[in-house]
């Protein structure tokens, strides 16, 4: 297939043939990064913003060097920085940097729609890298090109999806691929964090771990937000660590194949064990190095690319 | 001075009236209505195939003026009604300064006698700054001229002062008009809490942060024996509870607006911020109940909400932009979708849109009976237009209908036996 989309904003508009078709590009761009000389031309004269109104290190890092190694400039624009801080509207912020005739904006907000508004206003391919609780395409991506990786296929996988989906990007765009893949989805966390209607999207819901990882070959952990518990989500961190964290004990229930995720940073000892995130069924890393193979392989279909400059 | 409106469709909901007549209109009243009324000395419109019917009444509407003409002032929003059928509008009480006062109701009368294209009623607030504390002085605004008293943009939080407020109000036989609004379930909200909102990953309205303020106004009328009107309803729960309260007897009224039988929580999908109002849009199943609810006459009017806001304000991220949309000019074609699907009957519609929000509101208006004022719209049914924002009378532009195929428009509204609009052109 030829990819003809200018934007990626999430995975809900995108078929399960345009989700492989990344899945299987990025393969071909996961050797790059073990080469001595980690860098082809593929975007060579391509100009790459990473706009990104939140602080994040992995995201941002991850696209800066996935944009590097295709050989495009790449300018990294934070809101502490920009224009923002002195009252200039998205729209406005925008339209500069495509005066500045660059090709792809990637673009981290905390509001959900932020990169929306942005499609459709100017011309560069923008590229969403979370936006609030809606989308984070990329990282539901890396997520779902790690499980195939490791299991082998998509279709009939049992992944659980453990913490606050409410308020989850990376739990949104994971349930959006992965059921369009074919994927057997459950969420688990408390009822306070679970979105209503959830289940509309395909997946089920537990409110307890243990029956929603027993039989899963996947477990993707959300990281919990500290400052939830003031706004009377779930009473204490405590709390929230003794009923949904992942731990040995815990585990017992689980398949001896089990994949543990996590988009990451940990919160270590609270939804995830440190002797977990560090022990044999964790994958996390693996995520961290496969998202810079996806990255590349959206920038580079963005741009236009056909396939031929990978080497 | 003589007007005679001749051979249209007179539909006057007051006076039971739905037959072809001739209309005639001297010193700003009606002195007749006729099959044939020959007038030599009159200037005449033709109205055949046309409807004629009281001007309309909007009881909500956001002027704006004082405060922010940015958005919208007294001069364009009344033409924005004219352009819409209206020639009667009740401006609400959350401009600045609040109208809490005296001098804030003439000036909006006086500014409205210079630069109005339509009669404007305002309303002034409940409590003073619309802080939900202290009381207005009621008395001084009722003598000062406001028709209803609301907070409208905010709810009167504190149960015990919206008692009071019901109680005292009462003595000046001024409706109140409640927002109900729990603002700690409604919290950081912005769109109805519901399966869009879940895949939007926005933060959700309940529809319970509308009804447990409906359920709770419905108590305290009762309470004080006072007349409540509930503005906006929107939710299916909100019909039910209205509808239970008037069979028990209690002196409730309710509202709705156009958006909420035409959209649904759907349309937020394209994170267009002008689907962003207040109350949300919500589902196909509350839509469905507000039809039930005009149908069978608990919701006994409909109003606009027009609340303006300016691009500016709206070309932002979905959780900055301010709740609110305009509705005057869209509201006449709207209605007419509702009629024509069947749900509501012509004469309901307009009854809805005149003598209903009349009488809640005490203004004599709302009706073609002989003596009356010549409040009066000329509607085109069958004429269909594209909703383009270039062609807004009102200063702002933000309406979820923009390039929306709608059919019927007034094309005449008369006020005091002033053309003051015709086929969309004003006249001085």
């Amino acid at each position: 297939m030829q990819w003809k989309r200018k934007d990626l904003l999430g995975l809900e508009e995108l078929t399960a043939e345009e989700i492989n078709f990344i899945l299987d590009t990025a393969e071909s761009f996961k050797e790059i990064s073990l080469r001595p000389i980690k860098k082809v031309p593929a975007l060579r004269g391509k100009t790459i913003v990473n706009l990104f109104f939140e602080p994040s290190t992995r995201t941002r890092t991850s696209f800066e060097l996935a944009a590097k190694r295709l050989s495009a400039d790449t300018v990294s624009i934070s809101a502490s920085t920009s224009s923002v801080v002195k009252g200039e509207t998205l729209k406005d912020t925008a339209r500069n940097i495509e005066a500045m005739k660059v090709d792809i904006i990637i673009m981290r907000h905390s509001m959900p729609g932020a990169p929306h508004l942005l499609a459709k206003e100017v011309t560069p391919s923008i590229v969403n890298a979370g936006d609030g609780a809606h989308e984070h395409p990329t990282q539901g991506l890396l997520d779902i090109f790690t499980m195939r990786e490791k299991k082998g296929k998509i279709k009939g996988l049992k992944v659980t999806i453990v913490g606050d989906i409410a308020h989850s990007r990376v739990a949104r765009s994971n349930i959006w691929g992965l059921c369009k893949l074919g994927a057997q989805v459950s969420v688990a966390g408390p009822a306070t964090l679970i979105p209503p209607e959830v289940e509309r999207m395909g997946v089920k819901v537990y409110h307890q771990v243990e029956p929603a990882i027993k039989s899963a070959d996947v477990i993707n952990v959300l990281r919990i937000q500290m400052e939830r518990q003031h706004r009377s989500l779930f009473p204490s961190i405590r709390e929230y660590s003794q009923l949904f964290g992942i731990n040995r004990e815990r585990l017992k229930v689980a398949r001896p194949d089990i994949l543990i995720m996590h988009p990451g940073p940990i919160n270590r000892g609270v939804e995830l064990d440190p002797d977990i995130a560090d022990g044999p069924y964790s994958v996390i890393l693996d995520q961290v190095t496969n998202g810079l193979a996806i990255r590349m392989a959206v920038l580079y279909l963005l741009a236009g690319g056909k396939g031929e400059a990978v080497n | 001075m003589k007007l005679l409106i001749k051979g249209g469709r007179v539909i006057d909901p007051a006076g039971g009236l739905d037959k072809v007549s001739d209309l005639l209109i001297e010193n700003g009243k009606i002195v007749a209505l006729k099959k044939k009324i020959s007038n030599k000395g009159a200037g005449a419109i033709e109205a055949k195939g046309k409807v004629v019917c009281p001007g309309l009444v909007d009881m909500h509407v956001h002027l704006r003026e004082p405060g922010r003409e940015d958005e919208e002032t007294i001069e364009t929003g009344t033409r924005s009604a004219a352009a819409g059928g209206f020639t009667s509008v009740a401006c609400m009480a959350n401009t600045t300064p609040v109208i809490d006062n005296q001098g804030t109701v003439e000036f909006i009368y006086s500014q409205a006698r210079k630069t109005g294209a339509v009669n404007v009623y305002p309303i002034g607030s409940v409590t003073k700054g619309l802080r939900g504390e202290e009381l207005s002085e009621i008395g001084e605004l009722k003598h000062s001229g406001v028709v209803a008293i609301s907070d409208d943009g905010e709810p009167v939080r504190n149960s015990e002062v919206m008692r009071r407020a019901l109680e005292y109000a009462k003595m000046f036989d001024l409706p109140i008009i409640s927002h109900c609004e729990d603002k700690d379930l409604s919290a950081e909200g912005v769109m109805n809490e519901g399966y869009s909102s879940t895949l939007l990953g926005l933060v959700g309205i309940p529809r319970e942060a509308e009804e447990v303020m409906v359920a709770r106004d419905i108590s305290l009328a009762h309470l004080a024996g006072s007349h409540i009107h509930i503005a906006h309803i929107s939710t299916a729960k909100s019909v039910q509870l209205v509808r239970q309260a008037k069979a028990g007897g209690i002196k409730v009224t309710c509202e709705t607006a156009p958006h909420y039988f035409s959209l649904t929580d759907e349309a937020v999908r394209t994170f267009d911020t002008n689907t962003k109002m207040n109350p949300p849009l919500r589902t196909a199943g509350d839509v469905e109940a507000i039809k039930e609810g005009l149908k069978d006459g608990t919701i006994d009017v409909i109003a606009t909400d027009h609340a303006p806001h300016t691009i500016v304000e709206k070309e932002v991220e979905y959780n900055l932009a301010p709740f609110g949309i305009i509705g005057l000019e869209t509201a006449l074609p709207l209605v007419l979708k509702a009629v024509e699907e069947g749900f509501l009957t012509l004469t309901d519609a307009i009854a809805k849109m005149s003598i209903n929000p009349a009488k809640i509101l005490g203004i004599g208006k709302g009706t073609l009976s002989v003596g009356a004022d010549a409040d009066v719209a000329i509607i085109d049914l069958s004429k269909e237009r594209t909703v383009r924002p270039e062609e807004f009378q009102s200063k702002s532009r933000n309406s979820p209908f923009i390039g929306w195929k709608l059919k019927g428009v007034a094309s005449t509204t008369i006020v005091g036996g002033k053309i003051v609009m015709k086929d969309g052109k004003f006249c001085p």
